[in-house]
């Protein structure tokens, strides 16, 4: 298998579903001629040309409304949001439109599209750029969600999501971008509402998403080393569709969970995992279901403090020895 | 003012600049050189691994900021995009709360929490420092309206990139500019690019960008921002305009930026544009060597008395460098500050009910 970065790993996806299918078409600022401002995209438009990569004017809500009005004429936009952050200018085209003309058409209208891009904190841009949106599009209703950790998730969800026949909100982050891990040569599509066991122990379940499972990751191999507790680490990959079987699978083996999160802890994808193991493994618990977070503030800039407001692997260790 | 291209022979002879005295056009170079040499200090740290996130320099553009700022009253005010260190230290912001919130520092402007892009100052009526793309532009509209409801003769001056001009906000402003008559006045600085974007790869264009002030019964005008005489002229009709007729003006500055869309820019030497083009600008339209040789020929200043303003800002940015090393980190606890008024004033609103959830 080849060794190859987060952002190689989406650009082969987007080949690939551009190659298989004359509908995909990659919309976005800067990522035709320039590569992308994070060069995912780089080298498509010079391989694939101008109908199907092309540069946009900085003007979010029409780019993504049209992205949704094609889409209904049975295109397959995948729209590059350069921040995540950025879609507050086109919340209306996001969810309103995206959201709900399938459910207000009666099931007439579909709306295949793709939005894409980073949202995380962690790189001292300022409370402007620093968003993790995912639970506020997976409060929707008629929106998908997904968010990937590795270089292999990255490129399975992305195919899934370009096929996907309902509007996925794809989750990257730039911190991410340059991780290296194995994709295999061969096609292999990831369904989105699967989540993925990274690591299996018997102890605690650290349950996250996105950078956060890289964390949780971090925190077990202490803990086992540290601390002789092995800790199951459970990868979400899909925040909606969810997939609560192996929420409950782990939580009834472990029967600790503690959830890590970079979203604010109000109503943060951790505030709904944490509902699910209450109304379904309440029983199977051996400790209340405990959480990590980031602290609940805007992003501060300073490179000094940011990296304290995002979950560390030193604050789920802590948490982890207060349950045990 | 005319609605077509503003070129005139000499805007040292309109009325805001020909009274000026030598005093005065000296502090016009000065300040330009001020805030070339602040970025040039902060580009320098930046690069020793200072500061974290972005820093989008301003240098080549520094006579709009101080052209237009230097006209300013006391109820003016100026709103800007992220590119907003020029016009920080325009309105008199010190360069050492600017340099120590490049460094992340408490003693920064914005106490470490905003960083380059979202600089602060309202006692200097300047209200940021806005990161996202002509978010600044409604903000600069209700600043005119705040000024108008209390009968104030005041401007809004909105600075905005020539990316920022296609998103739909600006229009939905300008629109409402004219339709209640607004004090504000939408500054275009063009620099001819949108990070890796041409302005022709980027806007459908007639004669220019404040042209589309036309469909709204705006006004405007073209001129050259490298003029630092010219941007004066140009901007104090505008400014005349809003307070005598409380009638908003759309202004766009040609202008150039000579490093890339932020450092991070690796693209822009040979890429998007020539290497070429950026040397020609920096040979033949730098606005501080223009200004300087202008100031020469009025015989306003002499090479000397030029050279000891070098030096002198140059030691006023080390020092600011030297300030903000030494100062402190905010704390991590600080993070929950400056969220709520009414938290942070420990009002009996902000101590009723639970405002921040981690456990
Ligand atoms: C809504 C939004 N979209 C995209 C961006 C990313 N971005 C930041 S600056 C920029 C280019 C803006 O160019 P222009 O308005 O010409 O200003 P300049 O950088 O030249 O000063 C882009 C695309 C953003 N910050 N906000
Ligand atoms: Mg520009």
């Amino acid at each position: 298998m080849a060794l190859i970065e987060y952002r190689d790993a989406l650009n082969q996806a987007f080949a690939e579903e551009i190659e298989r299918d004359p509908n995909v078409v990659l919309i976005g600022e800067e990522v035709a001629q320039y590569d992308g401002a994070y060069k995912v995209t780089r080298g498509l438009w010079k391989k694939y040309g101008d109908k199907r990569v092309m540069d946009t004017p900085i003007s979010e809500a029409a780019f993504i409304g049209m992205g949704v009005g094609a889409s209904m004429l049975g295109l397959r936009p995948v729209i590059e949001l350069m921040f995540w952050s950025f879609a507050t200018v086109a919340y209306d085209q996001i969810i309103n439109n995206a959201g709900q003309i399938r459910y207000m058409s009666g099931g007439l209208i579909n709306c295949p599209i793709v939005i894409r891009g980073p949202a995380n904190g962690g790189t001292n841009v300022g409370a402007t750029h620093s968003h993790t949106p995912e639970n506020w599009l997976g409060a929707i209703p008629g929106l998908k969600v997904v968010s990937a950790a590795t270089p292999y998730d990255a490129k399975g969800l992305m195919k899934a999501a370009i096929r996907d026949n309902d509007p996925v909100m794809f989750m990257e982050n730039t911190l991410l971008y340059g991780n290296r891990g194995e994709v295999p040569e061969e096609e292999y599509i990831i369904p989105l509402g699967v989540a993925d066991l990274k690591r299996e122990g018997s102890d605690v379940s650290l349950i996250a998403h996105g950078r956060a499972v890289l964390t949780a990751l971090k925190a077990a191999e202490i803990l086992a080393s540290e601390h002789n507790i092995q800790a199951d680490v459970l990868d979400l990959r899909s925040i909606r569709p969810l997939d609560e079987e192996a929420i409950l699978k782990t939580v009834r083996k472990t029967h600790r969970a503690v959830l890590v999160d970079e979203n604010k802890p109000f109503c943060g994808v951790s505030a709904q995992i944490s509902a699910t193991i209450m109304e379904q493994a309440f029983d199977d618990l051996d400790a209340p279901v405990a959480r990590v977070c980031s602290l609940d503030a805007p992003a501060i800039y300073s490179p000094a403090v940011e990296p304290l407001q995002l979950p560390t692997p030193e604050r789920v260790i802590e948490k982890v020895l207060k349950l045990a | 003012m005319p609605k077509t291209e503003v070129r005139s022979t000499d805007y040292a002879n309109a009325p805001i600049n020909e009274n000026l005295s030598k005093e005065e056009r000296v502090k016009l170079l000065r300040e330009m050189m001020r805030i070339r040499r602040f970025e040039q200090i902060a580009l320098k740290f930046y690069n020793a691994g200072k500061m974290g996130g972005f820093l989008h320099l301003y240098i080549g553009q520094e006579s709009v900021a101080v052209g237009t700022v230097s006209l300013m009253g006391d109820n003016d005010h100026v709103i800007t995009a992220y590119r907003d260190h020029g016009h920080a230290l325009a309105v008199g912001m010190g360069m050492n709360e600017c340099m120590a919130e490049l460094y992340g520092k408490a003693t920064g402007c914005s106490k470490g929490k905003g960083g380059s892009m979202h600089y602060f100052a309202p006692d200097k009526n300047y209200w940021g420092g806005h990161g996202i793309v002509a978010g600044q532009t409604p903000l600069g509209l209700g600043l005119a309206y705040g000024i108008k409801y209390k009968g104030l003769k005041g401007a809004a001056l909105c600075f905005l990139g020539d990316g920022a001009v296609n998103q739909g906000v600006v229009y939905e402003s300008l629109n409402m500019a004219s339709l209640f008559d607004l004090p504000v006045i939408y500054v275009i600085e063009n620099n001819k690019y949108s990070m890796g974007t041409s302005l022709e790869r980027s806007s459908v264009i007639d004669k220019c960008l404040a042209q589309r002030a036309e469909a709204f019964k705006v006004d405007w005008a073209l001129a050259n921002g490298e003029d630092v005489y010219e941007v004066r002229a140009v901007t104090q009709q505008a400014l005349e305009r809003a307070y005598e007729k409380s009638r908003p003006t759309v202004l766009e500055f040609q202008t150039y930026r000579y490093y890339g869309h932020s450092v991070a820019d690796a693209k822009h030497k040979g890429g998007y544009r020539k290497e070429e083009e950026i040397e020609r600008y920096k040979k033949q339209h730098d606005p501080i060597v223009i200004f300087k040789n202008r100031l020469l020929a009025e015989k306003a200043i002499t090479e000397e008395q030029f050279e000891a303003i070098e030096a002198e800002v140059k030691a006023e940015a080390d020092e600011s460098a030297r300030f903000a090393e030494e100062s402190p980190y905010p704390t991590v606890e600080s993070i929950y500050d400056d969220v709520y008024f009414e938290v942070d004033r420990q009002t009996e609103a902000g101590r009723t009910g639970r405002f921040f959830f981690n456990n």
